[in-house]
């Protein structure tokens, strides 16, 4: 019995160490990248796994889904994005127009200025709800996602463009349209 | 006067060799682990991390002495000192190369095992002072283990002193080369006194010695407390075990200790069963090649080259079997080893009587 048993316990440590042996002289080479649907991609199983991040990234895809980008141009303020967002990670503020301001890329009509449009990147869960709603295609996400920062407020990405003069300007339009029509209202 | 700046420059030069090894074998265990693991190991600090060790040394000297409140001071700052002070007085009477030595002294073994013994004793110091129930824990284990295991490292070492019949280091490693003055007989057949090399070893004059110095080679590896046999420190458990509480250059000094025990144990076993810093190469005819690789040089060439394989060998089985179970050590050493010990020394008794007549 005992003897089975070290037999057995012996024969398999000896088996364990040629394995780590091959693994050990395996890692002279590092591992290719290769596509998951290659037949070949289990055949792989020595060689360095390591990537060394800052140095060499590992391929990703064209339409990666990592960070949020926004394309204010486009940005109909409509505020759906902020609201389809399960984190609330969207902050965004608009200012209404007298006039229609200008087109989107796709022929939409822009009412309302985007005063505040923040996304919150430390809150963001990247489920991509955001970007399902957008009625204009306006908010996507990109390729990137190695933005370290040392200060946690970096995090929050601002993508208005107003400037608070802009802002106050507009607002003050805004205010005097509203009296105005109020006062023909009285008239 | 040149006398006592000898036994000076000695001990210096044994602590900077120490020193070093650790710095070195530290690199090494990092980077096979990774190796093992599929992964590159330290490559920031330096050129492929060469300078990593170094980094590490300095951050621990710069700590600053922690001392926890409840710890037994005394007992606290002692142990570190004992546990490396018992590995590196074991290293005064190692031979290098042929007549050097630090002290050639004609009970060398029984010096070796009676000091590095002692080592027990500092490590239940470190666990007790600290007055931490996983530094007990550790500490209580440890010495349940290398009590138990020194038993099997005697056997085996018994059977090894049963051929040779001499404990003087320098002697043992005399007989396993072209230098023996007794003639050496190959498996206790064919006289290679002129022929040398590795067929001059130990373990090849009694072909047995194999199976001891396997068998002293796991006990050596529980002796230094190194996986498989690591449950006295067994991090997932224990946290660290008895060197929990340590920090900086104490805690410098138990791990210089640990490696210290590793090289020692090595050379310990090349020393015994594979010729020492006798040379791997046979003389064939006219190619005096035993003669030509032999000398102080070449001694310690050959002693560091079979300790520093030792060591890589004891690296490669951490990094690769999971560690072993309190019970499952206990009957390993007590049910295995120690009658395999028995029967080997008794088959040492049978070919000293028989075959080396």
């Amino acid at each position: 019995m005992i003897l089975k048993t070290t037999i057995q316990g012996f024969s398999s440590a000896v088996k364990g160490l040629f394995l780590t042996f091959r693994h050990l002289f395996g890692a002279r080479r590092s591992r290719q990248s290769v596509d998951i649907r290659k037949p070949e991609y289990f055949d792989q199983q020595e060689g360095v796994t390591t990537v060394q991040f800052p140095k060499e990234t590992m391929p990703i895809p064209e339409v990666a889904r990592y960070q949020l980008d926004v394309d204010i141009d486009d940005c109909i303020v409509c505020d759906l994005c902020a609201k389809a967002c399960p984190v609330d990670c969207i902050t965004i503020e608009a200012v209404k127009s007298p006039e229609v301001i200008g087109k989107t890329s796709d022929g939409s009509v822009k009412r309302l200025y985007a005063a505040q449009f923040d996304i919150d990147m430390a809150k963001c869960m990247y489920c991509g709800l955001c970007t399902v709603v957008c009625p204009t295609e306006c908010i996507t996400m990109t390729n990137k996602y190695d933005r370290s920062t040392t200060k946690l407020t970096d995090l929050i990405y601002g993508f208005g463009e107003m400037s608070d003069a802009e802002i106050a300007q507009r607002k003050a339009e805004w205010t005097q349209y509203q009296a105005e029509k109020e006062a023909a209202k009285k008239k | 006067m040149s006398q006592l700046f000898i036994h000076i420059i000695v001990p210096v030069a044994i602590f900077g060799f120490i020193a070093l090894f650790t710095l070195f074998a530290v690199y090494a265990e990092r980077k096979i682990a990774g190796f093992v693991q599929d992964r590159l190991g330290p490559m920031e600090t330096g050129k492929y991390g060469l300078l990593q060790t170094i980094a590490d040394i300095l951050k621990l000297l710069q700590k600053e002495f922690i001392t926890p409140k409840a710890a037994d001071r005394i007992l606290f700052a002692a142990a570190p000192v004992i546990i490396f002070g018992a590995v590196y007085i074991g290293y005064a009477v190692i031979p290098w190369a042929p007549d050097f030595l630090p002290a050639n002294t004609h009970t060398g073994l029984f010096f070796i095992m009676a000091v590095v013994s002692i080592d027990a004793i500092g490590i239940l110091m470190a666990g007790w002072g600290s007055n931490n129930k996983y530094s007990l824990l550790g500490s209580i284990r440890a010495i349940a283990q290398m009590v138990s295991y020194e038993i099997p490292v005697g056997l085996s070492l018994i059977a090894a002193v049963m051929i040779t019949q001499t404990l003087n280091f320098n002697e043992i490693a005399l007989q396993q080369g072209v230098m023996s003055p007794e003639p050496v007989f190959f498996l206790g057949i064919w006289d290679v006194s002129n022929v040398g090399g590795f067929l001059a070893w130990n373990i090849f004059q009694a072909p047995h010695l194999i199976v001891v110095y396997v068998i002293f080679f796991i006990a050596s590896l529980a002796e230094c407390n190194r996986a498989p046999f690591d449950i006295p420190e067994a991090e997932s458990e224990l946290i660290g075990g008895f060197h929990t509480e340590y920090g900086g250059i104490r805690f410098a000094f138990i791990f210089l200790a640990e490696y210290a025990m590793m090289f020692l144990v090595a050379i310990l076993g090349v020393v015994l069963f594979l010729g020492g810093w006798n040379t791997l190469l046979p003389n064939i005819g006219a190619l005096k090649l035993a003669d030509w690789t032999t000398g102080i040089g070449w001694g310690i060439f050959w002693t560091l080259l079979k300790s520093l394989t030792i060591v890589g060998v004891q690296i490669w089985i951490r990094w690769t079997l999971p560690r072993f179970r309190a019970d499952q050590l206990m009957s390993l050493c007590w049910k295995v080893m120690i009658p395999l010990g028995f029967v080997c020394m008794a088959i040492s008794g049978l070919w000293r009587i028989l075959v080396m007549v």
